[in-house]
């Protein structure tokens, strides 16, 4: 079968691939790219869980057709961390047991990573709003609530760039 | 198996079409298919052309088929339409789903679609041609061509209303949703255009209420009978977020809400 070659930025860095007719962008991250931090869960945009940033806005991995995002920008949570200091979203989920089975974790830091960019402080309202295309069956939500809401209130410049 | 075609106009992408061919917007709807391996899908076709312009033509205003709902969000233009907009799916959803594709979207998907109903909706093909959003909703599974733009009225004031219901929120998907456009002439309501969603396999217009508020005024009396005739006409489906009967029990309320300007 005849593939496609695509070209990107992920995480900063150029990545090259070729991929099947058809073949979404999880797939290509995770077995094409060996960026396993993306999960697939529903596969049918119900989930969240392969949420990653697209010229910044959160999109669903599975539900984008691998090619269209040639010549962008994508970002993943395997990207978050600088060397071994981790993101300031990243230090209060731990600190705040924001994540219990993990699944959704690396959707749900990508849907609150696109929320402070553009929202540095946001209201509990807003952050429940970014967060509602990502499911979590474990926490009751609460904790990652808090947990973002704990980040925004870290000191701005441990929160990554682009900010 | 499953082939990609790429073309860069929408004409193109129009003379790729064919049995087993879809064109892919957002990838929403198309992409859901390709993972679950559907055997209907052969063919996915899609266009680098930009379709997202959103342009005012007189009390008009034209959408480009490309526009998602956060470009619809993002617009003053469109600010009307924010409320539908919104009701689609969570963020993720919103930042891929368009507004060509939301013509498509299979119950009980498709909220934005009833608002552009309610709003005299024209949709403009790939191949220049015209057609009213109402018909070609009826004959949606062989559209005559590739969807360019949709342009809508622009209501003035409050004229325009949308409610969607859902048993979740932010994000839910719709038991029902209806969306109205309260035209008036002379102080009376005149022209009135009420589309529902999910009342049936594709977003409809509710004609016996349509009828029954011509001439109105927007009181608990005035409605009274637009109310009784709710669901006139209508077949709503039985599915897992509710039966027909629930439907049917439940819209003549959410419509007099909608009506009165009700939470």
């Amino acid at each position: 079968m005849a593939k496609t070659p695509v070209t990107f930025t992920l995480n900063g860095e150029e990545a090259a691939t070729f991929v099947d007719a058809g073949a979404n962008l999880l797939e290509v991250l995770r077995r094409g790219l060996g960026d396993l931090s993306p999960k697939y869960g529903c596969g049918q945009g119900t989930c969240g869980s392969c949420t990653v940033l697209v010229d910044g806005a959160p999109r669903l991995a599975c539900l984008t057709l691998a090619e269209t995002v040639e010549g962008q920008s994508v970002e993943t949570t395997g990207g978050m961390a600088d060397g071994p200091d981790l993101h300031a979203l990243q230090k209060a989920f731990i600190e705040g047991f924001a994540a219990q089975c993990g699944y959704c974790t690396p959707g749900m830091l990508m849907s609150a990573k696109a929320l402070l960019q553009s929202t540095p402080n946001p209201t509990r309202e807003q952050v429940i709003d970014a967060i509602s295309g990502n499911l979590c069956r474990c926490t009751g939500y609460e904790p990652i609530v808090e947990a973002i809401l704990a980040a925004a209130r870290s000191p701005r410049r441990s929160l990554g760039s682009p900010l | 198996m499953l082939e990609v075609v790429t073309t860069a106009t929408l004409a193109e992408a129009a003379a790729a079409m064919g049995p087993g061919a879809r064109f892919l917007g957002g990838g929403t709807l198309v992409m859901r298919a390709a993972n679950e391996g559907d055997p209907t899908l052969r063919r996915i076709v899609r266009s680098t052309e930009r379709l997202d312009r959103i342009q005012t033509e007189g009390n008009r205003i034209r959408i480009g088929a490309g526009v998602t709902m956060s470009g619809l969000l993002a617009a003053r233009e469109t600010a009307f339409l924010a409320p539908a907009a919104r009701a689609v799916g969570g963020p993720q959803v919103r930042n891929q789903a368009t507004v060509g594709g939301n013509l498509h979207a299979p119950h009980p998907y498709g909220d934005l679609t009833v608002a552009l109903l309610a709003l005299d909706g024209i949709v403009h093909l790939s191949n220049g041609q015209d057609m009213a959003l109402e018909p070609y909703l009826a004959a949606r599974a062989h559209p005559p061509g590739l969807v360019a733009a949709v342009s809508v009225t622009q209501p003035m004031g409050e004229a325009f209303r949308f409610r969607k219901v859902s048993r979740i929120k932010p994000k839910g998907v719709s038991v029902l949703s209806m969306a109205a456009h309260l035209s008036r002439s002379a102080g009376r309501l005149s022209g009135v255009r009420i589309a529902y969603g999910a009342m049936g396999p594709a977003p409809v217009r509710a004609a016996a209420v349509e009828r029954a508020l011509e001439g109105a005024d927007l009181s608990a009396t005035g409605i009274a009978s637009a109310l009784a005739q709710a669901t006139v006409g209508l077949e709503p489906p039985d599915d897992a977020l509710a039966s027909a009967w629930y439907r049917r029990e439940v819209a003549p309320v959410h419509l007099r809400r909608l009506l009165l300007g009700e939470p």
